[in-house]
């Protein structure tokens, strides 16, 4: 028999003293108003973004790749790195919305349904990079392995690239499915409750006519329950693969068997940086400070320093197995090309490091991890920090080759690269305004789940019953 | 189609909610089912429900995913097109590991999905019979099936005693049908209640 009501002494994720329909009312009220000027505004630059980056595609598809700054040398440069970036921020949803809800912890509820959308824009962003990265993009089918006319010449399932289609599109659909099925009781208490035709058929038809259903509630658990269960070795085995895209190669810098719990913790480290650079603003701006409060970001500044400190670890075994391996073409990799600030592309690895390992260390202290301007500030510059990772891994292991005759000038990016990547920018906020304005941001029938055993208005009663049950636990293992 | 009677009983509170359940179900009354604003603990063993096997689905689902990946891969690369790749073995098991966990998990997830939307019948444009707007906001919506003799007045006054809100009597109809919820659509002439 597991204990009902959760410990006094923890703090309450629901704040003020709610009832289940004061619940709806915040979080639907964003729905149900007219979006501020702030939101326009916001909008506005998202999508200006975007259509720059659709320019910018457009010239890349239109005149080739060479509109981009790659060379023979550093065929891997922005556009890689950026894959790799916004898969890693992709990850934080499905970790909070999975691995979270096997853990059984209760803070989860307050942010993954926006943490969700994250991740899902996210990946979207992501896959564009090496789709476009194909030059002919039109071809782009050609990774998919279906009987052709070519022989059929089939892909090869051997290769790392091909298992990357596989993950993440895979990630992407289960994600998908896994954020779609927890909203479908939340559009329909948005359509239940809508006062305009309009509102009422479209969340209608999103809601696909459910009903509350004590039978389908049941399902509905259940079928959250697995999806859990399968997205927790999903999520871990995408960045996995993402890593094998490296390390099964034999570049040095990249031929290392500690990438794949090196990418899995990255990814979360930038993951949960990006939900705490969006949820401090969202709370705010529409009023759900009771929802999300400082207990939840304090939670995310925790698991923040963890993997901050793990990738930490991780840099420094790679710099002792530059020296620890004797072969030179990893220590000049490691200990020149990276470690070296005077190095070309030193200045990547000391910034990489100072925003990855060492700012994150201020977490350790309680009143950095619930100051807001501090936890935004550092989940910007987490993310500056990994995205420099990226680029270290990348291109600091491929611009000077076995070969010295092909070592590379200096690579920068040009402005149709730089216009890819802020486009990506302007699809995910593109999608996370238009989220955040129609979609109910935080899971309202979750919240109410666990209202009555967190919620602040509740706790007075927890103790008596906690007693309660832990009597009727002693008296059940008496006899 | 045909529409039937319910008596609706609404309750505002999970805690009184459950003892009522119990004693409409020890007294007789058939519950049809009792609408929930969230999943409810523990609520559908007290209606005597069986526990649901879409997670058996799952499984097979998965498994299907699986086997679909390690046929597919060995036949194209054993059979079919047998690339040399290094001269390394044609049957390269380890390497295929990746793709058939990542099939296992697609099929598993899509697999169960559509299930759950297929015994649930949820899809868009699908319309049901709501018996009461706030099943979704704050109340628990018990509804239960009259028979020839069953007294609505009194089956109504029962609720109430056991801390019903609200009881109302309806005519409804069980299934779905295609419609969309800013229209009242009458289903057929004359059916109204």
């Amino acid at each position: 028999m597991s204990v009902k009501y959760e410990s006094q002494l923890r703090e309450p994720l629901v704040y003020g003293n709610k009832t289940y329909h004061d619940v709806t009312e915040d979080i639907v009220r964003p729905i149900e108003a007219k979006p501020s000027k702030l939101w326009y505004i916001g909008f506005y630059i998202s999508v200006c973004l975007l259509m720059f980056g659709v320019y910018s595609v457009y010239r890349e598809v239109t005149y080739g790749i060479g509109q981009w700054n790659l060379n023979k040398t550093i065929g891997w440069g922005w556009d890689i790195t950026n894959f790799v970036w916004w898969v890693g921020i992709g990850h934080a949803g499905t970790l909070i919305s999975a691995i979270l809800l096997l853990f059984r912890q209760g803070w989860r509820t307050g942010v993954n349904r926006a943490a969700e959308a994250m991740t899902i824009f996210a990946v979207m962003c992501a896959g564009q990079f090496p789709i476009f990265h194909m030059g002919r993009v039109w071809m782009a089918f050609f990774v998919l392995p279906y009987p052709n006319s070519r022989g059929p010449l089939w892909v090869n399932f051997n290769s790392p690239l091909l298992w990357d289609v596989f993950a993440i599109s895979t990630y992407f659909t289960v994600s998908l499915l896994f954020w779609y099925s927890g909203l479908i009781p939340d559009f329909a208490t948005v359509r239940d409750r809508a006062k305009t035709k309009l509102r009422k058929h479209l969340y209608g038809v999103a809601a696909f006519g459910w009903t509350g259903s004590t039978k389908h509630w049941q399902r509905h658990e259940s079928l959250s329950l697995v999806l859990a269960g399968l997205s927790t070795p999903l999520v871990l085995s995408v960045h996995t693969i993402v890593s094998f895209d490296f390390a099964t190669s034999v570049i040095p810098g990249w031929h290392t068997t500690i990438f794949p719990p090196y990418f899995v913790a990255g990814a979360i480290f930038s993951g949960f940086a990006m939900v705490q650079s969006l949820m401090v603003v969202v709370r705010k701006v529409f009023g759900l400070t009771d929802y999300i409060t400082m207990g939840h970001i304090e939670a995310m500044n925790k698991v923040i320093v963890l993997t901050g400190s793990i990738v930490g670890i991780a840099y420094l075994t790679e710099l002792f197995m530059g020296w620890y391996s004797q072969n030179k073409y990893e220590g000049y990799t490691f200990w020149y090309s990276r470690a070296n600030l005077f190095s070309p592309y030193g200045w990547s690895y000391w910034g990489m490091m100072a925003c990855n390992v060492l700012s994150p260390q201020i977490f350790w202290f309680r009143k950095m991890r619930r100051n807001l301007f501090v936890t935004f500030f550092m989940s910007v510059l987490v993310n500056i920090g990994m995205w420099f990772e990226r680029f270290v891994i990348i291109v600091t292991s491929i611009y000077r080759d076995y070969l010295p005759s092909s070592w590379s000038v200096y690579y920068s990016p040009s402005i149709w690269e730089i216009g890819f990547y802020l486009g990506t920018f302007g699809l995910f906020f593109t999608c996370f305004f238009l989220f955040a304005k129609y979609f109910p941001t935080i899971a309202i029938a979750e919240i109410k789940y666990v209202l009555k055993t967190t919620g602040e208005s509740y706790k007075d009663n927890m103790a008596t019953i906690e007693q309660k049950q832990a009597d009727e636990f002693a008296h059940e293992y008496a006899h | 189609m045909a529409k039937k009677k319910f008596v609706v009983g609404c309750f505002d509170n999970e805690d009184v909610l459950f003892p009522a359940v119990k004693k409409v179900r020890t007294t007789g009354y058939k519950i049809k089912d009792v609408f929930t604003p969230f999943a409810v603990h523990g609520l559908d063993h007290a209606l005597g429900m069986r526990e649901t096997s879409l997670h058996t689905a799952g499984f097979i689902y998965g498994i299907t995913g699986t086997t679909t990946a390690l046929s597919c891969i060995s036949w194209i690369f054993t059979k079919d097109w047998p690339l040399d790749i290094g001269g390394k073995p044609h049957f390269a098991l380890p390497a295929w590991i990746p793709i058939m966990f990542e099939l296992t998990v697609l099929f598993a997830a899509v697999g169960m999905v559509l299930t759950f939307c297929y015994l649930c019948q949820l899809a868009p444009f699908v319309k049901k019979h709501h018996f009461h707007l706030r099943a979704t906001d704050d109340l628990f919506v018990m509804v239960i099936e009259c028979t020839e003799n069953t007294n609505t007045e009194d089956l109504k006054a029962f609720l109430t005693n056991n801390g019903a809100i609200e009881t109302d009597v309806q005519m409804a109809e069980e299934g779905w049908w295609i419609g969309r919820y800013d229209k009242d659509e009458v289903l057929f002439e004359g059916a109204t209640a």
